[in-house]
């Protein structure tokens, strides 16, 4: 490299590291190094990735929901989550991504979507209990995000936030409805709490001293708070939305600490979180396989799009040039 | 951490009247604030088996649609299709919302839905095919919503406020059902040489459910200016298919209707085997606990 383009590089590393200190965005036409580069396509990926396998466990509920009103309420939540994949792929696009890549990096298992989909959906209470914990978490870990340093993904998270916590209120209030319903119901409801509660707390991944990356991403702007302060913020929030529900969380251990101002809880089965993390959960091999012969039982459509959308233009481009022909000759 | 980054967290717990339901998913009363008397000259009777004729349509085609979610070829589909089986949900909930009250034996739309068995259930069987792949997803979509634009465009000027009302919405809807199924069809005929063959040989398959759809059936005689003769809705069928099938380079199907059991179909009550399943499915939790609220 000439010393002209070194120096050229420093400034243009400069200015970056001057946008990030003074907590301005990123644009997708901003220079920007590699590795952050890299880096927000990953995770820009694996938020779309969680968008689209999301979608499963709760779609395994739409066709059987127990009223109309609440398969329409399903229905408009899938749809929803489709939309956001759709949405966050744009924003991995603007980094130079292409969605078949990384959604041919998602059925093959290169890329990873959020672990909490790896877990069954076994009855209908599980789709209030993903609204109200799955979904409350995923909220407390994605609204700080509406301030990432990476534009398109901070203007991305806005609008994904206001419909999450929409979905999350819909979740709580299938809950209520739930509670005040039979014996059998609330017995339900306790149930899918019991399941969901444990993985819920492992959506903010790994303790702080276990989670290699955070340093980095806090000094590039692209995560704002460690995955220790989100749980505890999480716990903190949901604890009280369980009495008001009246659902016993499974934890023997949590525990109002007034000298923190923080409930204290019980240790997280990390060994738990390793093993679906590494493929070993109730339903990874199945999420993945559904969504890979989604994929890949509509190639031959894609392929006719394609083929369509070639035929046209070539239709239009003769069409063209018989116009240009004709007034030439006239 | 801020206060200012979690006020929407914050707002979950607030009890406000902002209820941003996406497309109408928000009611409880379908109906609500629509003057639902049936009026003077009118056969109750009628009127409610025809609603519920025209909801079990929309309730067991979007029932189909929605096995089809998180299956579809491209996201995009995936938000289309989702977006098409939501409209014809709450085309099925004001319909049988609106039967269930000219019926007068206080059933709603969940009793109707949930409770009733195979017999009881009025759709077309073209309603309840199983789609084997995307082309007769395809196929079956704009032979049905061009059929059922048809019979919304005459029902807008129903006798019945409420029907005319119900077909004045529904009607946009359909409206943008049959030009997603049209462009579809387009596509696939005019796509690839295994995309034309599979789209004709899904028409091929479909072709002999589309004659019930126009059949002439015992309700609709008893309404008359309530509802529309089926039979006068087939000219505009003929000429909505012939254009796609030619812009799609496609053959218009001669197979042979399927025949009926004891001159009986599916607005009878009799349907294919296909549909014990989908009942099945759709009926299984809330039979599980009759006492349960949801």
């Amino acid at each position: 490299m000439t010393a002209l383009a070194d120096g050229r590089a420093g400034e243009l590393e400069a200015h970056f590291d001057e946008t990030i200190a003074r907590d301005r965005r990123i644009e997708p036409r901003d220079w920007m190094p590699d590795h952050y580069r890299a880096t927000m396509i990953r995770q820009i990926a694996q938020h779309a990735h969680s968008e689209i396998i999301g979608m499963q466990p709760e779609g395994n509920w739409i066709t059987r929901a127990p009223s109309l009103r609440r398969k329409a309420v399903l229905i408009a939540k899938v749809q929803d989550e489709a939309g956001h994949g759709m949405y966050l792929y744009s924003a991995a696009e603007t980094l130079g991504a292409d969605r078949a890549d990384l959604t041919a990096k998602l059925v093959s298992g290169r890329q990873k979507y959020s672990s909490i989909f790896n877990y069954p959906t076994l009855t209908y209470a599980d789709v209030g209990v993903i609204g109200w914990l799955v979904d409350g978490a995923a909220i407390c870990n994605q609204v700080p995000l509406c301030r990432s340093s990476y534009g398109p993904y901070a203007r991305a998270m806005v609008r994904i936030c206001k419909e999450e916590s929409f979905h999350q209120r819909q979740g709580y209030e299938l809950l209520m409805t739930m509670m005040r319903g039979s014996e059998a119901q609330r017995a339900m409801v306790q149930d899918a709490t019991n399941r969901f509660w444990w993985p819920s707390l492992m959506m903010f991944g790994p303790p702080d001293d276990q989670s290699p990356n955070t340093a980095q991403s806090m000094a590039w702007g692209i995560k704002r708070h460690t995955n220790d302060e989100l749980r505890q913020r999480f716990v903190d929030m949901t604890v009280p939305q369980a009495g008001k529900l009246g659902v016993t969380l499974p934890d023997p251990d949590l525990t109002w600490n007034s000298e923190r101002g923080h409930y204290d809880f019980g240790a997280v089965d990390w060994a738990e979180f390793t093993a679906v993390l590494k493929g070993n959960g109730p339903c990874n091999a199945q999420r993945v396989a559904q969504r890979k012969a989604a994929h890949d039982d509509g190639a031959w459509v894609r392929e006719a799009a394609a083929a369509r959308a070639a035929k046209q233009a070539a239709r239009d481009r003769a069409a063209r040039e018989q116009d240009t022909r004709e007034q030439d000759t006239a | 951490m801020t206060d200012d980054e979690f006020t929407a967290y914050r707002a979950l717990a607030d009890e406000t009247g902002d209820h941003r339901w996406a497309f109408g998913t928000g009611f409880t009363d379908p109906l609500e604030g629509i003057g639902t008397s049936v009026p003077d000259g009118v056969s109750a009777a009628a009127l409610a088996a025809y609603c519920l004729m025209l909801g079990d349509d929309a309730l067991i085609y979007s029932h189909r649609l929605q096995q089809w979610m998180t299956r579809l070829p491209e996201l995009e589909e995936e938000t289309a299709i989702a977006n098409i089986a939501l409209d014809l949900l709450g085309q099925a909930r004001m319909l049988l919302a609106r039967g269930g009250r000219a019926e007068g034996a206080g059933r709603g739309e969940d009793q109707l839905a949930f409770f009733r068995p195979e017999h009881e259930f009025r759709n077309v069987r073209l309603a309840e095919h199983a789609d084997a792949d995307f082309a007769q997803l395809a196929g079956r979509l704009l032979i049905f919503s061009t059929w059922r634009l048809a019979l919304f465009t005459r029902l807008q000027d129903s006798a019945d406020p409420v029907l005319a009302a119900i077909a004045a919405k529904g009607a946009k809807e359909l409206a943008y059902h049959r030009d997603y199924a049209a462009q579809w069809v387009v596509r696939l005929g005019d796509g690839t040489e295994l995309s034309r063959t599979r789209m004709q040989a899904a028409l091929v398959t479909l072709w002999p459910l589309v004659d019930e759809l126009f059949r002439t059936d015992a309700v609709a005689g008893d309404l008359p200016g309530v509802a529309a003769d089926p039979a006068g809705l087939r000219a505009e069928f003929d000429s909505v298919l012939a254009a796609v099938l030619a812009a799609a380079t496609l053959d218009r199907p001669g197979t042979a209707p399927m025949a009926q059991v004891a001159g009986k179909s599916g607005r009878d009550g009799v349907h294919t085997e296909a549909f014990g399943y989908v009942l099945a499915e759709l009926q299984s939790v809330a039979r599980a606990d009759p006492d349960a609220t949801w």
